[in-house]
């Protein structure tokens, strides 16, 4: 049971790496990477590290998101 | 250099590295045949000898404190490298924003989000101190416990804007905090070599029964600590962008 | 299975190096670099996992049942925390260079001297 769900979720963290890095536009790219970070979070789980899951979590979903999206609102209006 | 010839050599590159990578790997155990002496030693010891349930924790503050020293002020030197790095350029002013609260250009939040970000202020600063103060006894730690208290604030400034956020976390504060919190670290591990003990020897009573919050010694100190820290140079950091997206412009075609 | 973690994580710091050399955007570049570093981490806890084993938590367990590595999960997870750290401040140094050089694309970039 924890090896087939390690399994898969190795597949998807494998599958979000590569759809965060093949989207070109920044603001979407930020979304991806909430998600991204949300699954690592759910595989550190299965390989029975909470204290690390924890860690991921808020850092990848709130905190990197957040200092992303304020860069991405700076340069933009710059480029105005 | 032209892009597709940046291609050609980047993959000429990554297939001599996986090749590297896959021969060294030939020579792991596996994945899920841990063989390694220092985990298992570890885990039989720590909690006779340090009270600790909370291995991981007893190895970040304890058994490698001095790594986390280090880790920890590479934490405070990059939030003191982005207040550095965005200081006014030349031709840049600060629109006067703060004392009158923002302009009308800022796009005002919708009431939804305001609310339900009120709402969850309270639990999640209660939840980052609790992470924060339990290190010893279940997953949970300075560093964690520093994130969580440091998105209590971002949804303070979601729900309330820049004046609210800054009213709550005024720069002057969040740096004595921040430096309260470092220093308080390497402290604790001066007072060791006072006493004559190593650098951050555990000297502080390890209390009576393991996993209490009482136990362990100056493991619980140092995680609180820690995380107020970590939540500090979280805080300090975000304001800065907030306030260079929302408060700094440059003069028209610059 | 037994060695299949160890490929994801060379294909994710393949993909995340893909990404930044082929990147055309500043801050593009930047998640890349996330998800670089995110491939360690992965790297770092299935070095340390045991098949059947639990996490290194003995507050309801008794003390000699197996767990998993504690000392590469001490290390993946001030990490995590440290790496958003330096990400605010890559961000800070893209801030700026857009605003003294007027471009964030790191090809246009290269060839600024002085």
């Amino acid at each position: 049971m924890t090896a087939s769900l390690q399994l898969v979720l190795l597949v998807l963290v494998a599958v979000g790496a590569t759809g965060v890095v093949l989207i070109r536009s920044p603001v979407r790219q930020v979304v991806a990477l909430s998600v991204y970070g949300l699954l690592l979070a759910v595989l550190f789980l299965a390989f029975q590290a909470p204290d690390v899951t924890l860690s991921e979590l808020t850092v990848g979903a709130v905190v990197l998101p957040i200092l992303l999206l304020l860069a991405l609102a700076k340069v933009r209006e710059r480029d105005k | 250099m032209s892009a597709s010839t940046r291609r050609w050599l980047f993959l000429a590159g990554m297939a001599g590295l996986a090749a590297f990578y896959l021969w060294g790997l030939v020579g792991l155990p596996g994945f899920g045949h841990y063989p390694g002496p220092y985990g298992l030693i570890i885990n039989k010891i720590a909690v006779a000898q340090t009270n600790a349930t909370g291995v991981v924790s007893a190895v970040n503050f304890e058994y490698r404190g001095f790594d986390t020293v280090g880790e920890e002020f590479i934490l405070f030197m990059a939030a003191a490298g982005v207040s550095v790095v965005l200081r006014h350029l030349r031709g840049e002013r600060e629109r006067p924003g703060l004392e009158q609260g923002i302009g009308a250009d800022e796009p005002s939040t919708s009431d939804a989000v305001a609310q339900a970000a009120l709402v969850f202020v309270g639990p999640v600063l209660v939840l980052g101190w609790w992470l924060a103060s339990h290190a010893q006894t279940s997953p949970s730690g300075g560093f964690q416990g520093g994130v969580v208290l440091a998105t209590a604030f971002i949804l303070i400034y979601l729900s309330g804007g820049l004046l609210t956020f800054r009213r709550i976390s005024p720069v002057a504060l969040t740096d004595a905090v921040e430096a309260v919190g470092a220093g308080g670290f390497a402290a604790i591990g001066l007072a060791a070599v006072l006493m004559g003990l190593p650098y951050l020897d555990n000297y502080l009573p390890l209390g009576i029964k393991p996993g209490a919050v009482s136990s362990s010694g100056t493991i619980a100190l140092i995680s609180f600590f820690v995380g107020v820290e970590v939540a500090a140079a979280l805080i300090l950091m975000v304001g800065e962008m907030l306030e260079q997206t929302l408060l700094v412009q440059g003069e028209a075609g610059s | 299975m037994s060695v299949f973690p160890y490929l994801v994580v060379v294909w994710v710091l393949a993909v995340g190096l893909y990404g930044i050399v082929t990147s055309r955007h500043l801050i593009h570049l930047i998640m890349c670099l996330i998800v670089v570093q995110s491939s360690t981490y992965v790297l770092l806890l299935a070095v340390g996992y045991r098949r059947g084993a639990v996490a290194p938590y003995f507050s309801d367990i008794p003390v000699h049942t197996p767990a998993v590595d504690p000392v590469v999960q001490a290390l993946a997870l001030t990490d995590v925390v440290v790496e958003a750290a330096v990400t605010a401040l890559l961000l800070a140094f893209a801030i700026q260079a857009q605003k003294r050089f007027g471009t964030l694309d790191p090809h246009e970039l290269v060839q600024f001297k002085g």
